[in-house]
């Protein structure tokens, strides 16, 4: 693995996944026009290089001749709100249950790892629109219902690496030094997965940004009057006919996002493991 | 001379019955080196661990008693026992390469007991870090200082570790198989250096190996177990010039010679296993 190939994963995947969220700050002072005015005359125009196009609509207009770049834009505020938050939130739920159950083993363990179980084997998206009908539509909605499902991708791979650090001698020499468990637990353990629950969160925020997008196209996210790269997607199944770009610019953002998540979650995983890095 | 260590009819039994060590009892004086032989599962490891109180969760420690200057460390809250682990007490590991953490530095880690236990600065650790790698004769030791273990060949990594147990100045030091993953020229000055290290410093040294070769080089006393049982012991002179038990004339006749066509290797016959076995079978008949 050479420093050139590590930088080149962090840089585009990480300036990727910056461009987004600076889009996503500042998406009011870049739509070039309100993402909610409606204009019955650009009834699903064109985008910019096609005949008959509106240079005021780069990327042309949906069905209620609504302007689809600023919709883009504002859209990806929720998106990133969600990748975030929830991210973060099933971060630590997961790494907390995952080294309580890989290091203190014996009750502990079997109760997270059984819980583990059952979760894993409800359908998640439909465990997710589920959970939504339930606590109600809405952002927080969604990331609650993110974070309820997704921890345990978390929680299985931190315990398993845990279980697989907890065999290693360098624990026994820690044990042998006189340092508590706790210590040792945030002095040794921790270092040796925080790479791994890195690369994990950025995987993560991706699933998170679909698992929004899903909800949205099902009616389940913010409420409609407020654009969503899923609700687009919704929108634009409609017309997609007629009008091809209403849907695809959506799609396609959505998989610039994930693309870019992976790939800087990749370039972290080398950059923060001291035996790849060189 | 005053017994550092005094492990008295030391039972060790796996949690779901049957026994690893059998009523063992060795006593390791002030200064000197024990060596603990025997194959594979013979339960020495298990015995070194039971004084480190790191035995798996299986296992137990079911009679005896593991005497360390004149305290039972069996009997100690485990408040106690870890203010002795690391500051009276260390261990050099058996294998340098994981016996590091991977994600941590050098000094980070040779400082974290001079820290908890001695309470010093982290200046002042790093000064006595860097000292000990003097010590152990390590090649640009203030840059080994700042490096992570994968960095370091497993020579080094053991010199690090041999450090980072004379570090707090322990009277006791357990040393489980601290040569057996080095190859056989970097053994040789592995095993000088603890010993160098343990004169010096006047340490008792527990001693635990496969390799009878490696126990004359550097132990005083030696005990020979087989099966968890104890087969012979006492001073290295007696027992390598008339042992006893037919069990260390066969181990003492299969170690390899250089001067010796190899075909002149002698394995230990099955019927000295089986003597020891059906003891050990006797033993379990007894305390069940």
């Amino acid at each position: 693995m050479t420093t050139a190939l590590l930088n080149w994963r962090i840089l585009v995947g990480g300036g990727i996944v910056a461009l987004l969220a600076l889009i996503a700050l500042f998406a009011p002072l870049l739509a070039p026009v309100d993402p909610l005015e409606q204009d019955l005359f650009l009834e699903l125009l064109p985008p910019w290089w096609q005949a008959d196009a509106d240079p005021t609509r780069a990327l042309g207009a949906d069905s209620l001749g609504r302007d689809v770049l600023s919709r883009l834009i504002h859209a990806a505020r929720p998106a990133l709100i969600v990748a975030v938050v929830a991210g973060t939130l099933t971060m630590l739920l997961g790494t907390a249950l995952g080294l309580m159950a890989g290091y203190m083993g014996g009750v502990v363990d079997t109760l997270i790892s059984r819980m583990v179980d059952i979760w894993t084997s409800f359908p998640a998206v439909l465990l997710a629109i589920m959970l939504v009908a339930l606590i109600g539509t809405g952002l927080h909605s969604v990331i609650i219902a993110i974070v309820l499902i997704d921890w345990t991708r978390f929680c299985r791979v931190v315990r398993a690496e845990t279980l697989a650090q907890a065999e290693m001698e360098y624990i026994d020499a820690a044990v042998t030094g006189g340092l508590r468990r706790g210590a040792i637990l945030f002095r040794e353990v921790l270092p040796n997965i925080l790479p791994l629950v890195i690369v994990l969160l950025t995987l993560e925020m991706s699933i998170a940004i679909i698992v929004e997008a899903v909800l949205s196209f099902v009616g389940l996210s913010v409420s409609s009057d407020s654009p969503t790269w899923g609700g687009m997607i919704a929108e634009g199944r409609q017309v997609i006919h007629q009008a091809w770009w209403v849907m695809a610019f959506p799609m396609g953002l959505i998989l610039i996002a994930v693309l870019a998540l992976n790939l800087l979650g990749d370039g972290l995983k080398t950059a923060l493991d001291p035996v790849l890095r060189r | 001379m005053s017994l550092i260590l005094d492990i008295a009819g030391l039972r060790v039994s796996l949690r779901r019955g049957g026994h690893l060590v059998r009523d063992v009892s060795l006593q390791v004086a002030t200064g000197q080196v024990h060596g603990l032989v025997g194959e594979s599962g013979a339960g020495k490891t298990m015995i070194a661990k039971a004084v480190l109180g790191i035995l798996p969760d299986a296992v137990r420690v079911s009679t005896g008693s593991i005497g360390f200057k004149g305290t039972d460390l069996l009997s100690l809250s485990p408040r106690r026992f870890r203010a002795l682990l690391g500051r009276e007490i260390a261990m050099i590991p058996q294998d340098p390469l994981t016996g590091l953490n991977p994600s941590r530095r050098i000094v980070a880690q040779m400082t974290d007991t001079l820290r908890h236990h001695l309470g010093q600065s982290r200046g002042e650790a790093r000064g006595n870090a860097l000292r000990l790698l003097q010590e152990v004769q390590i090649r640009d030791p203030e840059k080994v200082l700042d490096r992570y273990p994968h960095e370091l060949s497993g020579g080094m990594r053991q010199r690090v570790l041999i450090a980072m147990a004379f570090a707090t100045e322990p009277s006791l030091i357990i040393a489980d198989e601290p040569t057996t993953a080095l190859d056989v020229t970097v053994q040789k000055q592995i095993l000088r250096l603890i010993r160098q290290m343990q004169e010096r410093h006047g340490t008792a040294v527990l001693f635990v190996t496969h390799d009878l070769g490696v126990v004359a080089k550097i132990c005083h006393q030696v005990t020979v177990l087989h099966t968890g049982q104890v087969v012979e012991q006492g001073s290295i002179d007696h027992v390598m010039s008339n042992a006893a038990a037919p069990f260390t004339r066969a181990l003492m006749a299969a170690t390899p010679r250089y001067d010796q066509p190899a075909d002149a290797l002698h394995p230990v016959p099955e019927a000295v296993h089986q003597t020891l076995r059906d003891a050990a079978r006797t033993f379990d008949g007894r305390n069940p």
